[in-house]
């Protein structure tokens, strides 16, 4: 069982994290730390390897060497399910909804983890499931609500626009009651309002005593909504501090430069 | 009204035998109801979880001959001075024990197939059926191989004491068929519609996004086969009880095909997809036998079966459904959406 | 070991003919991963192609064996043109249904038109056999691995010397580059199962005076080519030509010495034990065509 932690401690530590594909390192001694209640980004040129590291925290990868942990608890070797069930939960970039089913049952789905029926439960249709069922329901709508997209509960997921797709996507990782949130590239693709939509939504998630751990490209979304920035290249951590700190560093700067200055 | 059209046809379906003189088709009844049930089954697996088994017939087999084994008896030596003796049980424990053999077999294929996937697994479960068939007619110790077990007993229920009856005639064995083809529908439609349910479509669906919200996906998939093999070996049991006589034959691929048939142009994924499909296969060779030579039936059954793949590539089920959305073009509605704002999943036909 | 010996020497033999039968599929399966259940019905066709020729029509047995890997091809074209090709992105268990529609209408077109009596092919091969020290092979089955060998490396040389080759080579490593590229890819898969079904054809005109010709043939033939798919790796011709020796030796030291009724199981048994233990197959690392 993870342990509890006082506001401020440490929550996410990842040691000497190391990742080799044949003879290409994707992640090389990777150290750092993420706190509770903190939001923190992490940047760096394409191939950085910070897929490599969500793939890692969430059990997607073994690593080649060191240690994940979650509130004290070691991650490595565990499957993704049983990281999700400690807490540490992540979104996808792509793989991010169940296309063929409705809103409303993408949320019900994410809620998997709150439900507590057993087979049995089900197979004799017992008044205990479908009270369960009925909070599930009511819960569901709490979240559809929170991202927005309630009026959106019976259409199929599939036939969404993009930026509501990627809400959904947050959506559902929210239904799995995480601690700790990890929000791979959320604004992608998403034009000016979609982005703001989400700024407000990670800051109300924040607010509601979830840490959060999130990728991405777009350098103001990122620079205004952390609390600290960590930035990868070649599979290092080569700098750390507040967002004002690191858009003025010259090794960061000469990482992106070196292959294009991306909306900064 | 959506709610008040099962139970319609279930009252159609036990008022049949009053009105019904022929016997041939009351037999084409049972068995296509013992078929249905199997297709169910396959259903689960194949239809909500994904799974692509071809070789359900090896539960339904291994329900039929379990069942058989326990209500007949058998003496076998298993290695050298090592010999098995079962003494003959009432045949209504063959029931339970067909199933619960039959459910330990999908317990293997489940756990089997988190290993291996897509068109591997369907090689692994067709060769499963294949050595099972090849099993039963070699070691023919235990099950007569070729020659067959015969004179299987019916099913007798009742209770000491207060009196017993045994299912000699045909319209007794199709309300039995029916009985277990409702516990089966009532079993599979509460799963399906469940919170289990939703984690079996669920990973069919997108299996990395089910385990990254906390499904645990090799116990749901073991959790489907074991319940459809099990459903499939009920189904085995009715069958051997019914003709009183089974052999390898019953392994062969040619009745996992029909099972697949009726569940694929029925409608996978949907509650009333293997009915209908098994009713227009069950039916169909009774129709075309008076005219056709088998060689020519099967023909037509493999041309229809392209036909129907090709022009309603979801089934019959869901194009029945969308069809009055297609209709109204004035509201833009996307296909296959039939949910008010209070959605529950278990209305999803 | 006089037996064993006798064993080896029919297992080579078979093992030629298994090796057609799983380099045709590994083709088909490994490029465009269609999981094809009518490759046994082309093994069948190609044996009674060949009894149509030399026995029915009573012309040269040679011809027969050349009209069946043509006709073996033409056909897997067609089937190839009618029933897949319209199915191209389809879920793969729709694909699969059609391939067992496919299956079921050839067999049983081949029972209604042939009836289910087994058929034998008259040779013009000596009835003495050829004897080598403890073993002896009849002369049929000599002229049955010479050609078989042939087929294989006429085979490998298609694969590795010609553009067909070098087309069907990319488009199994990477279907959309190899598109980009200015392959034409819907001739490389009409090709390929042209190709594919040929060599079935060609496993089945060659054994077909070996055993006898029935309608139900093809059966244990697509099964058997699956499980040497399996061994040898996804478009591995190498693979499948030593899987297929290794499948035949198997059952002949398996009939031999352990039972003859189990014969066709270790097939199955191969493909279960292998997959139990490496689910990506034995040569995984080896998928690749050539």
């Amino acid at each position: 069982m993870p342990r509890r932690v006082a506001p401020g401690e440490v929550v996410l530590s990842i040691e000497h994290l190391a990742v080799n594909f044949g003879g290409l390192a994707a992640l090389a001694d990777l150290n750092f730390t993420v706190c509770d209640g903190e939001i923190v980004g992490l940047i760096g040129p394409n191939g950085a390897g910070k897929t490599t590291a969500f793939n890692v925290f969430t059990g997607f990868l073994s690593p080649t060497n060191g240690e994940v942990r979650y509130r004290g608890t070691l991650l490595n070797g565990l499957k993704p399910h049983e990281i999700t069930a400690l807490g540490l939960v992540r979104t996808f970039q792509r793989t991010s909804i169940f296309h063929n089913n409705s809103v409303f049952e993408n949320v019900l789905i994410g809620l998997h983890r709150r439900g507590r029926s057993t087979l049995w439960d089900t197979l004799l249709a017992m008044p205990r499931e479908k009270a369960a069922e009925r909070e599930l329901a009511e819960k569901a709508y709490d979240i559809l609500r929170l991202v927005g997209l309630e009026r959106r509960s019976a259409e199929l997921a599939g036939t969404l626009p993009y930026g509501e797709q990627r809400l959904l996507g947050i959506a559902l990782a929210l239904a799995a009651q995480p601690s700790m949130l990890l929000l791979d590239e959320p604004v992608s693709g998403m034009n000016a309002n979609e982005t703001g939509r989400v700024m407000k939504l990670v800051e109300s998630i924040r607010a509601s005593g979830v840490t959060i751990l999130l990728v991405e490209h777009d350098m103001p979304m990122v620079m205004q909504v952390s609390d600290r920035i960590v930035v990868l290249n070649y599979g290092r951590i080569i700098a750390e501090g507040a967002p004002a700190v690191i858009q003025g560093n010259p090794e960061v700067i000469r990482a992106y430069l070196g292959e294009g200055r991306k909306r900064a | 009204m959506k709610r008040a059209l099962p139970a319609f046809w279930l009252i159609v379906i036990l008022t049949i035998p009053l009105w019904l003189q022929d016997q041939y088709i009351l037999h084409i009844l049972i068995t296509t109801g013992i078929f249905i049930i199997a297709a169910m089954s396959l259903n689960l697996l194949l239809g909500y979880t994904g799974q692509l088994s071809l070789g359900h017939v090896a539960f339904f087999g291994i329900g039929a001959y379990a069942s058989a084994l326990t209500t007949l008896g058998f003496d076998v030596e298993l290695f050298s001075g090592f010999r098995v003796v079962h003494e003959p049980w009432p045949a209504v424990i063959g029931f339970f024990v067909g199933t619960a053999v039959a459910g330990m077999s999908g317990f293997v294929i489940g756990r089997l197939s988190f290993k291996v996937r897509g068109a591997y697994f369907v090689i692994v479960t067709i060769s499963f059926a294949e050595v099972t068939r090849l099993v039963a007619l070699n070691w023919v110790e235990l099950t007569q191989g070729p020659l067959a077990l015969t004179n299987i007993p019916p099913y007798t229920l009742g209770f000491p004491g207060l009196g017993e009856y045994t299912l000699w005639n045909k319209t007794a064995y199709y309300y039995l068929v029916v009985v277990v083809g409702v516990l089966a529908y009532v079993i599979i439609s509460r799963l399906v519609g469940s919170r289990i349910g939703r984690a079996m479509i669920a990973l069919k669906e997108n299996e990395t996004l089910a385990s990254s919200v906390g499904i645990d996906v090799t116990r749901y998939l073991v959790l489907a086969a074991v319940v459809s093999a099990a459903v499939a070996g009920g189904a085995g049991s009715l069958y051997a009880h019914y003709l009183k006589i089974v052999d390898p034959d019953i392994f062969l691929f040619i009745y996992t095909v029909t099972m697949v048939i009726m569940v694929i142009t029925g409608g996978k994924g949907t509650l009333a997809g293997p009915i209908v499909g098994g009713i227009i296969f069950g039916f169909l060779p009774v129709i075309v036998r008076p005219i056709a030579a088998p060689a020519v039936q099967w023909i037509l059954y493999g041309g229809l079966m392209i036909v129907i793949v090709f022009i309603l590539p979801q089934g019959i089920v869901p194009a029945v459904q969308r069809w009055p959305a297609n209709r109204t073009l004035s509201r833009r509605k996307p296909a296959g959406v039939a949910l008010a704002n209070n959605s529950n999943p278990s209305d999803r036909q | 070991m006089d037996q064993f010996l006798q064993h080896l020497v029919n297992a080579v033999i078979l093992g030629g003919t298994y090796a057609l039968l799983g380099i045709g599929l590994t083709l088909i399966f490994g490029i465009m991963r269609v999981v094809n259940f009518t490759h046994g019905e082309l093994y069948a066709f190609g044996a009674y192609t060949v009894y149509f020729v030399a026995a029915a029509l009573g012309l040269d047995f040679f011809l027969g064996l050349l009209v069946a890997v043509v006709a073996g091809a033409l056909l897997g074209a067609l089937i190839e043109i009618t029933l897949l090709r319209p199915m191209r992105g389809a879920d793969i268990d729709t694909v699969m249904l059609v391939m067992i529609g496919a299956w079921i209408v050839m067999q049983n077109t081949e029972l209604l038109v042939w009836g289910g009596v087994a058929k034998a092919i008259v040779t013009p091969f000596p009835d003495s056999p050829l004897v080598i020290g403890p073993v002896s092979i009849s002369w049929l089955r000599v002229f049955v691995l010479v050609v078989a060998f042939l087929l294989i490396i006429g085979s490998y040389l298609i694969i590795h010397r010609t553009k067909l080759g070098k087309a069907m080579r990319a488009t199994f490593q990477d279907t959309d580059t190899a598109a980009l590229m200015g392959v034409n890819i819907r001739g490389v898969y009409t090709a390929t199962f042209a190709f594919g079904s040929a060599l079935a054809a060609a496993a089945g005109a060659l054994l077909g005076p070996v055993f006898l010709v029935t309608p139900t043939m093809g059966d244990l033939a697509s099964l058997k080519a699956f499980a040497i798919v399996i061994l040898g790796g996804l478009g591995n011709i190498t693979g499948a030509t030593i899987g297929g020796f290794i499948l035949a030796l198997v059952e002949e030291i398996g009939a031999g010495y352990i039972s003859s009724g189990y014969r066709d199981a270790m097939g199955f048994l191969i493909i279960i034990v292998v997959l139990l233990f490496k689910p990506t197959g034995l040569f995984a690392r080896a998928e690749r065509v050539g």
